[in-house]
């Protein structure tokens, strides 16, 4: 264990691992309250572009993909607005069209490769370089800034937007921060997962903590504990087995997830049960059969 | 008396369907007043613009006086919006959901003492003060209608508006919202609500304004209740206190 502490890649990949576990839930779970879970899916291929833009122009591809992503949630974002009409299928351009164009400037660049590519796709711990770190853990505190500061009204607008609108929060501007902290939170995670299995780290632990949560801030709290513990343990077992890191953290929050779900049936049976028999007798039946017509017999 | 809202000659459409076709609604200070109508009459669509959220393509509306523009007030408008269930794809307890109706009031401030008291005050006007801590998803419907009024509540309001609010409600819980929104109603609220039936609700409405296909066709009294409701027996008493049987009409 030591060894792998004093390996100055595994101290990076390992911090990258740690925001990654934080950020990822954290921002995922208003995608999941949304219903839009797949919206990261979404955000990951357009990064594709911005990476591959990286490359083209020998610069850092995070801050680029973080660019590119911003950009491409915005506009998914502005589709949600007005395009009521076939929004599904501009969603569809946007994807494929920034996953072909990423697949198409890393190819064109000196510095793609098969091997490049693969790396931003499905993740790498070695490739993680000290100005990522920087850049991780400034992005990862916009992160953690916008998703625990503002709980309040994200949740408000994620649980009943029409609503929100009529409290006077600036609904659409929050929209847009969800969007935009969405897209930083996949470029976070973009080294350590890959950008095809991002939207896993969003949607997984969420999924698996509120198997067994009934209020939104266990389930928040819970989730990114989960989130944390894969990421951690995903990484570890990577460096130790030479398996993808992004594989192998999907696996295990999968895994968090089957367990937890086995372990809930039984305990909403239970509540459901309780629940049931409470309600029971609260609702009796007041209704009495008047006694003259209850003593007479009854013909048939 | 001034008007809290003030709609003039709205029109509204739904694509190239005109909803709204010039309807004039005044609703008064400490007035209760019933939007009715059958399904697609545009009673949604009307309080809808009232609130903002269908733009009118025509005429204009005001709340307290203000054109709606211009109207920031939100904290003093509770809404209650037509839905059957309260909860989303997160698990959230009765007291997060209700907690969110307060933040027209808090806005990107923490709530204080007097705020946390509000949110419990309403929960417990709704009667699910024993349930504030417990998942939506494990009440009924009647309690999921309970908890978004409570919701609109929680922001102290002078205004009320609900579409809707008794669709699919349990007798029990149409009981407790109609002594709810009588205590508001005491306590000098004014209401505006969109109802398929007067029902439990009757004795407190002062006003009902009646619309057929986007226009205004009665703006007085109450209807009378007609066919079983006008039966004897049929009668609306409330509250009903917690031990006495509940009355159907049919067996009391």
């Amino acid at each position: 264990m030591m060894e792998l502490l004093q390996n100055p890649f595994m101290q990076r990949a390992l911090i990258a691992a740690v925001l990654v576990g934080i950020t990822a839930p954290a921002i995922g779970i208003y995608l999941v309250q949304r219903r839009q879970a797949l919206m990261g899916d979404g955000i990951g291929h357009v990064a594709m572009t911005g990476v591959g833009l990286g490359f083209l122009l020998s610069t850092n591809p995070i801050w680029m993909a973080t660019l590119v992503s911003v950009v491409g949630a915005v506009v998914m974002e502005l589709i949600r607005w007005y395009g009521k009409t076939r929004g599904d299928i501009a969603l569809a351009m946007l994807f494929y069209g920034g996953m072909a164009g990423g697949v198409m400037l890393i190819n064109l660049s000196d510095a793609g490769s098969n091997a490049n590519l693969t790396s931003f796709l499905f993740g790498s711990l070695s490739s993680v370089s000290d100005a990522d770190v920087t850049a991780i853990v400034l992005l990862a505190a916009f992160v953690v800034l916008v998703t625990v500061g503002l709980r309040r009204q994200l949740f408000a607008i994620s649980q009943d937007e029409e609503f929100a609108r009529v409290t006077g929060l600036p609904v659409r501007v929050l929209n847009l921060l969800i969007a935009v902290t969405a897209a930083v939170t996949v470029t976070v995670a973009m080294r350590v997962v890959g950008l095809l299995l991002v939207s896993a780290l969003m949607v997984v632990p969420v999924a698996a903590a509120q198997q067994i949560t009934r209020s939104f801030k266990v389930t928040f709290v819970l989730a990114v504990a989960i989130g944390t513990a894969v990421t951690l343990s995903g990484t570890v077992t990577s460096y130790y087995q030479d398996v993808p890191p992004g594989a192998t953290i999907v696996l295990m929050a999968i895994g968090v997830f089957v367990v937890l779900t086995a372990l809930a049936t039984p305990l909403a049976r239970r509540r459901a049960r309780a629940l049931q028999a409470a309600e029971e007798a609260e609702a009796a039946c007041t209704l009495r059969v008047p006694e003259a017509r209850a003593g007479d017999e009854v013909k048939v | 008396m001034d008007p809290v809202i003030s709609l003039r000659e709205a029109q509204a459409t739904l694509g190239s369907r005109p909803v709204l076709r010039g309807i004039d609604l005044t609703v008064h200070r400490g007035e209760v007043v019933a939007l009715l109508g059958a399904n697609g009459s545009g009673k949604s669509t009307a309080v809808r613009s009232v609130i903002g959220q269908v733009p009118l393509s025509g005429g204009s509306v005001e709340l307290f006086g203000k054109p709606l523009k211009r109207f920031k007030d939100w904290g003093r408008v509770g809404y209650v919006p037509q839905r059957t269930t309260a909860s989303s794809g997160v698990p959230a307890t009765v007291r997060e959901v209700v907690a969110s109706g307060r933040l027209s009031r808090s806005k990107f401030r923490l709530p204080s003492k007097a705020d946390r008291a509000a949110v419990d005050g309403a929960i417990e006007l709704v009667g699910l003060a024993d349930r504030a801590k417990d998942s939506v998803n494990a009440l009924s419907g009647g309690q999921h209608q309970r908890v978004l009024i409570a919701r609109a509540l929680a922001a102290d309001p002078e205004l009320l508006i609900m579409d809707e609010p008794m669709a699919g409600v349990d007798i029990a819980s149409q009981e407790i919202l109609a002594t709810t929104l009588r205590a508001q109603v005491e306590r000098g609220a004014t209401v505006l609500l969109v109802l398929h039936e007067l029902g439990p609700l009757e004795p407190l409405i002062d006003r009902a304004v009646v619309l057929r296909d986007g226009c205004c066709v009665h703006d007085g009294p109450p209807p009378k209740a007609v066919g079983q409701h006008a039966l004897p027996g049929h009668d609306h008493v409330h509250p009903h206190s917690a031990n006495e049987p509940i009355r159907t009409g049919l067996l009391t």
